[in-house]
């Protein structure tokens, strides 16, 4: 197999200024990261501490399989907005018992575990990245319901909580429940839609109404253990499977049930001991130019992620601005689709049309590493046709049925995001690397073309056109756009899955990989492959 | 006698010197026959063996010491020859002339010099007519006046047994008043071990050297000397290091002890490997102490100076050969040093251990000699000594030797039982030692548990090797995603944790992954960082290379199998040995004892109570019996306790779910505050 060979040089004064750029976004990433961790603050951890409970990291990192690897999701949610960075819910990817599983645990330091509506969405995108990937689910519930202010965002979607809790099950993907603390009124139809439920003795409440709310209805007095205890659940309503006498307990009985759930993935296996890159994956940090403005090369950074730097270029003449050809990725095989020179021309969307298409009918996961500012414009182009090779393109995304995985590197703009599988065309999952940009154009070029468009119709109306209030519009514009676009704001919309530091790129992309061959991993076939 | 060439040689011993033996046998082109204990079965001398002969039963006295029944295995083998090694039969005289009887060859002296030997008594009388220094001494039987004897012997002195060795049925009287406790105890351990509970009283030289001659007799009248060993390193007046040449020996010296050792084998018409032992003064005085006619167990350090093999001298003479040239002629070449590894613990007073050894390996060549009676796997029974393994070093000086010696014993790969390694490592490395200060007070001055603690590791690095060493099995072991780097987070949280337990104290390792090659990745132990830089170079399943502030050091990881209990772990390495145990990551609850209320299954008739209010119970104990829907349904104690409430009566009618009893266990009885 041809080797990639580097032409980086690691000595240059370019590559230490992009490393610094890189590390800067880094430290920010951190920062959130550790806001994220902190949670409710120490106090509120403490408190819980005091309690003699774990906290939501605590319990998952108790439930994984001792030295495996765990990828956190949606790890930004809720940046940017009034809820605290994470949405008071952990969910991520990792092996319990053996078995690659979706993790979900509420943060109950956070104004106890409640459902704000960008929790809703983790939360969501978490079950959907179960669903399509074929990964039982474990959920750590402690939760006080819904966020009360919010309850107009949060009550209609919500119940698509439960409808997806039971539709897995359905499917024939396992769920389990472990409660270690609230459970209450929509929040009990966890345990009850989960396949296997354990409570937490003395700990977990899990009941419709609650005493002062059964007083309310009925006038009976009752109390919570009563009501929705451990006991009572294990004893008496069997809601309860498993009677746990502590939170360890809780965990240990959920890893016993994972480890008897009998389960099969149903993709290939990876090819055994992958070779590992010949570059240093830490030199990703280098290599990507501080300025968004100057292109790289992807075949870079596929040197520094892929098994053995070997790739296997497809087309290499050919719409030269996109790089296509196969690889593997920790034994796993994979065609990429990467930008090279930002910009989609009619060549280009053709190229990558056949490559989608030959991937299907070899059952080939595909890899998008995204750095466009979108299909070409222009007089020339559109006469060539360049809706028509786009629009080939994205009906091509739009209908591979092998796992997409996507990463925006640098920029994400326009159609350019559609036809490198972005978020609305469901790949299995969506990264961004920290200075990643994504909008439907750049900030200059959107407050540029309103300033023509304001020009045009001033001339028109035959008023004076202001260029003060232009030049402080268009300022305020490509800051609010600049904003928007950052990739923490996009990955606080829970618009992808996650930030990711460029050097974890090949193991956040192998963990996907292997999450993604739980599920049968098959190609779309019916016509032939389409010569464009 | 004529030269008879031995065909088939039964060994009627067990462990090291039965494989010892056998090794020359096979040399010499001799088939073998081993005997065997029921937990003996495993061993390796019962396969190195050409034919084995199950002896049932596991004591002694059912086993290695049936004459009839080893005999009877000769006679089915066809075996002409017996070794009996030494301990058991080797000097038991009887044996000898039965062998005789039975027209097999005994590989040992003529039965009439065990004989006259067995009585330590007798053989002291008879060497001092033969003008052998002896020690004052006296008999001992019913009618001694134990005072006057004591007196004439004189304070200390010692009481031993008559037909013994090895330290048993021995006592040391100090004063006249201990005397009378002293022979009946020493009496009684006799008779237990020999079978003969004569006993009497030796002057006792206080901190003396042991030193002993090696001679070889053969049945054409000649006995030679083969230099003395010097086996003063003691404990309970067991050896565990003994050497040759003495330290304490010079060459006038060597000659007199030799003189008086071939005088002592000629006067009792000696043939065959024979050890003339004496104690030597600190002013260079000896004196006889007695004559054992067998193969000593420090035989090896004899055959390393003088190059010899002394099973194949003892078997040329039982086939009647002179003794050859480079026996009579024998020279002195170097120094070798003998180290006994026991499975002991030392600190708890030598007290013999027992268990399986997962793995036991000594490394043997450059000067090291092995003969060990175990192999990885083989199970160490209470029935027998202790005794694991022999390890001899030899060397062009005595530095050498011991040092070669102290290597071998750091690397050997000991698992599983506990042995006195330390022990043998802190004397083999402390100056008086090394200055060849050694006699038998050795081992009073210096206390045995603080020399032991000299070789042991560091356990808290150790913790972290084994934690380590963890990590990678995990990685090598995981059924997916084995290729990722070991515990990656994109969001880190809280570093990796396990526990282990080395002698009752817990440590806990904490430890974060670089993942790349050549970076510090953080380990701590308890939370204090291993150093200040850490590199795990390399960590697999069974070895873990890591790097702490500059020093790189490379250590052996053996996990054991999770048996009952929790794993054990061993972790070998330049700095020493240890034995941990990994902390389960949970506790399962149905081990911890639970108590509470016992409730009706169903509902039913109450036939009978078993128990009474009050009373204390154990797990499994039946308390209630009740009758429902034609069947009998039992309510046990959950769990030992007490049966603190009886709320149902013979003949009452309950319903499902009715509390019947309560047993309270000192955990139950104080539910946590919620």
């Amino acid at each position: 197999m041809p080797v990639l060979t580097s032409s980086l040089d690691t000595a240059s004064e370019t590559f230490r200024a992009n490393r610094q750029a890189q590390l800067a976004l880094l430290g920010q990433l951190r920062e959130q990261l550790d806001l994220a961790i902190a949670g409710g603050g120490e106090r509120y951890q403490q408190r819980h501490r005091d309690r003699g409970k774990l906290l939501a990291r605590e319990r998952i990192e108790l439930l994984l399989d001792p030295d495996s690897p765990f990828l956190e999701l949606s790890t930004l949610a809720a940046y940017g907005t009034q809820f605290t960075v994470g949405a008071s819910l952990v969910t991520g990817i990792g092996v319990v018992s053996g078995v690659e599983c979706v993790i979900t645990a509420n943060d109950p330091t956070v104004r106890g575990g409640s459902v704000n509506p960008y929790s809703l969405r983790k939360s969501l995108r978490a079950g959907e990245i179960a669903r399509t990937n074929r990964l039982p689910m474990v959920h750590l519930v402690e939760s006080g319901g819904a966020d009360l202010p919010t309850q107009a965002d949060i009550f209609v979607p919500g119940g698509r909580s439960f409808h997806d809790l039971t539709e897995l099950s359905a499917l024939g993907i396992p769920t389990v429940a472990l409660v270690f603390g609230n459970s209450t009124a929509g929040g009990a139809y966890i345990p009850g839609l989960c396949d296997y439920s354990v409570m937490v003795d003395r700990r977990a409440k899990v009941f419709l109404g609650g005493p002062p709310l059964v007083k309310m209805a009925t006038g009976e007095e009752s109390d919570d253990e009563t009501l929705g205890g451990a006991d009572m659940h294990s004893r008496v309503s069997g809601l309860s499977d498993y009677f746990a006498v502590d939170e360890p307990d809780a965990i240990r009985i959920g890893r016993a049930i994972m480890a008897r759930i009998n389960w099969h993935k149903l993709g290939p296996p990876p090819r055994p001991r992958p070779a590992a890159p010949r570059y240093d994956p830490g030199e990703i940090l280098g290599l990507v130019p501080a300025d968004a403005k100057v292109p790289f090369d992807p075949r870079e950074v596929l040197a520094r992620v892929v098994d053995g730097s070997q790739f296997d270029e497809y087309k290499p003449l050919y719409g030269s601005s996109l790089v296509t050809g196969w690889a593997e990725l920790h034994g796993y095989p994979v065609g990429v689709i990467a930008n090279h020179r930002g910009v989609l021309f009619s060549e280009e969307s053709k190229k990558a049309t056949e490559f989608i298409l030959l991937a299907n009918q070899s059952d080939t996961p595909l890899i998008f590493l995204q750095n466009t500012t979108g299909y070409m414009v222009g007089a020339s182009y559109e006469q060539g046709g360049i809706i028509k090779d786009g629009a080939k393109m994205i009906n091509a995304v739009t209908n591979s049925t092998v796992p997409h995985l996507t990463l925006n590197m640098a920029a994400s703009f326009g159609a350019g995001n559609y036809g490198m599988s972005g978020r609305a065309f469901d790949p299995r999952f969506v990264f961004a690397w920290p200075g990643a940009k994504l909008a439907v154009m750049g900030g200059a070029q959107l407050a540029g073309v309103l300033s023509i468009v304001d020009r045009a119709s001033a001339a028109a109306k035959g008023r004076e056109f202001d260029e003060e209030a232009d030049r402080a519009r268009t300022t305020m514009i490509e800051a609010g756009i600049e904003a928007e676009a950052h990739a923490f704001a996009v990955s606080g919309r829970v618009y992808d899955d996650g930030v990711v530091d460029p050097r974890d790129t090949r193991t956040v992309l192998g963990l996907a990989l292997s999450a993604a061959h739980s599920n049968t991993v098959e190609g779309r076939r019916g016509f032939g492959v389409f010569r464009m | 006698m004529t030269a008879v060439p031995i065909q088939k040689l039964l060994i009627a011993n067990r462990g090291e010197i039965a494989s010892r033996v056998m090794r020359t046998a096979h040399r010499l082109g001799i088939s073998t026959v081993a005997v065997y204990s029921d937990p003996d079965a495993g061993l390796p001398f019962v396969a190195q063996a050409d034919e084995a002969v199950r002896l049932p039963g596991a004591a002694p006295a059912d086993t290695y010491l049936r004459g009839d029944l080893i005999l009877a295995a000769a006679a089915i083998t066809g075996a002409d020859a017996i070794h009996p090694g030494y301990g058991f039969l080797s000097e038991n005289a009887g044996f000898a002339r039965d062998c005789a009887a039975a027209g097999v060859v005994f590989v040992g002296p003529p039965a009439d010099a065990i004989a006259a030997m067995g009585s330590k008594l007798a053989a002291k009388a008879l060497m001092e007519s033969a003008g052998v220094p002896v020690l004052p001494g006296a008999t001992v039987d019913d009618s001694t006046d134990l005072d006057q004897a004591g007196a004439r012997v004189g304070f200390p002195l010692l009481v031993k047994a008559a037909f013994g060795g090895g330290g048993r049925g021995m006592r040391l009287v100090r004063e006249p008043g201990g005397l009378a406790e002293a022979v009946a105890a020493a009496s009684r351990e006799a008779q237990a071990a020999f079978g003969d509970g004569t006993v009497f009283l030796e002057r006792f030289v206080t901190d003396p050297r042991h030193v002993e001659v090696q001679i070889l007799g053969d049945t054409h009248g000649t006995v030679v000397h083969l230099f003395e060993r010097e086996c003063s390193i003691q404990r309970r007046y067991q050896k565990i290091i003994e050497e040759s040449p003495s330290p304490a020996v010079d060459d006038a010296l060597r000659a007199a002890l030799g003189e008086a050792a071939v005088a002592a084998g000629k006067v009792i018409g000696y043939a065959g490997a024979g050890t003339v032992e004496f104690v030597l003064d600190d002013a260079g005085r000896f004196y006889f102490l007695e004559v054992n006619t067998r193969l000593q167990v420090e035989h090896p350090v004899t055959e390393l100076v003088t190059g010899l093999d002394l099973v194949q001298a003892q078997l040329g003479v039982a086939e009647g050969e002179p003794l050859p040239t480079e026996i009579t002629d024998a020279t002195l070449t170097g120094h070798a040093i003998e180290a006994r590894l026991y499975a002991e613990d030392v600190p708890a007073g030598f007290l013999p251990c027992t268990g399986t050894l997962h793995r036991f390996t000594i490394p043997a060549g450059d000067g090291i000699r092995v003969d060990a009676g175990y192999a990885d796997g083989s199970a160490v029974s209470p029935h027998y000594d202790a005794m694991l393994a022999k390890v001899i070093a030899h060397g062009r000086t005595r530095a050498q030797a011991a040092r070669r010696l102290a290597r071998a014993l750091a690397r050997a790969r000991l698992h599983g039982v506990t042995t006195n390694r330390g022990l043998l490592l802190g004397v083999l490395r402390e100056p008086e030692f090394l200055a060849g200060c050694t006699d038998t007070g050795y081992l009073t001055r210096h206390d045995p548990a603080g020399l032991s603690r000299a070789a042991l590791g560091d356990p808290a690095v150790h913790a972290a090797v084994a934690a380590l060493a963890r990590q990678a099995a995990h990685r090598a072991e995981a059924p997916v995603l084995a290729t990722l780097p070991s515990g990656w987070r994109n969001v880190a949280s809280a570093p990796n944790r396990v526990s282990y337990r080395v002698d009752g104290r817990d440590y806990e390792v904490t430890y974060r992954l670089s993942g790349r090659a050549g970076e510090a990745s953080d380990v701590e132990v308890d939370g204090q960082p291993l150093g200040s830089r850490v590199v795990v170079v390399r960590a697999a399943a069974d070895a873990v290379d890591l790097e702490v502030d500059g020093l790189r050091r490379v250590y052996s990881v053996h996990r054991g199998a999770a048996g009952a209990g929790p794993a054990p772990v061993w972790v070998d390495g330049p700095d020493g040995a240890t034995t941990l145990t990994e902390l389960p990551r949970f506790a399962d609850p149905s081990a911890v004892p639970r108590g509470g209320s016992l409730l009706a299954p169903m509902p039913g008739l109450v036939v009978r109570v078993l128990a009474e209010a009050g009373a204390a119970v154990t797990a499994g104990q039946p308390l209630v019996v009740l009758e429902a829907m034609k069947m009998e349904h039992t309510v046990t104690a959950p769990s030992d306790g007490v049966l603190a409430e009886l709320r149902a009566s013979a003949g009452e009618q309950v319903d499902a779910g009715q509390v019947l009893a309560v047993v309270e266990t000192p955990d139950s009885a104080a539910p946590e505050e919620t």
